[in-house]
């Protein structure tokens, strides 16, 4: 399990190329990447990403052990930035191997979803007519029901 | 213990972190000696629902025991991924 909290861009291809690479026993591999969105006006600048040092990493490793805990998992990857990002730069990744492809899938949305509404992140949005918190959205939450 | 805010609740307050001193038994009971300081912590703290808190860097709830507690941070609901 590898768990990465940085500031920097991270290498997409780099990462999935080198993520259970050598592991002749896992048959899948599930990457999903998250990447900056301008929806609203079609005028965002930066979005901003601030975190909870300290705790980000420590419930980013819970999820991963939870995860682990209930799919055939041979290995877990979580990268997650912060700071200062424009409009289609990656904001993070997962990664799950399994011998299975579905333990692998299943195991990447349940990372995602745990990761949106239980790790300490929070985005803010710049854009021409000002800045502003993104807010939760309920069918996040909801969506922590099906696990 | 040391108090720690997070996104707007840090801008509505003004500072990331502070040191408090107090006897508080309970979250809530802490947010009520904030709120009783200035109108800033008041403003923060005037909707409690819309705010989450960890205590020693777990997520946690309002009347969660601050027994020992070092670190009480509060923020609004998390955006990540």
């Amino acid at each position: 399990m590898r768990i990465v909290v940085q500031e920097q861009p991270f290498d997409l291809g780099a990462e999935a190329s080198a993520f259970a690479s050598g592991r002749s026993d896992m048959g899948a591999v599930v990457t999903f990447t998250g990447i900056v969105r301008d929806l609203a006006q079609g005028d965002l600048d930066v979005m901003e990403i601030e975190h909870y040092p300290g705790m980000t990493e420590a419930a980013l490793t819970d999820i991963a052990n939870q995860a682990q805990g209930r799919w055939d998992l041979g290995d877990v990857l979580i990268i997650h930035r912060y700071g200062r990002m424009a409009p289609g730069d990656l904001i993070m990744m997962v990664a799950t191997a399994s011998p299975h492809r579905k333990d692998a899938f299943e195991a990447a949305e349940f990372l995602m979803d745990y990761l949106k509404s239980r790790a300490p992140f929070w985005k803010k949005e710049h854009t021409r007519g000002g800045a502003s918190w993104v807010a939760a959205k309920d069918e996040d939450e909801e969506a922590l029901d099906r696990w | 213990m040391n108090v720690l805010y997070f996104a707007w609740v840090r801008e509505r307050i003004g500072v990331p972190r502070e040191q408090v001193d107090s006897q508080a038994k309970t979250v809530t009971d802490l947010v009520e000696e904030l709120k009783a300081r200035e109108p800033r912590y008041e403003a923060a703290f005037a909707d409690l629902s819309a705010l989450r808190v960890a205590v020693d860097q777990q997520l946690t709830d309002f009347d969660a025991p601050l027994d020992g507690a070092r670190e009480v941070a509060f923020f609004p609901p998390m955006t990540g991924g």
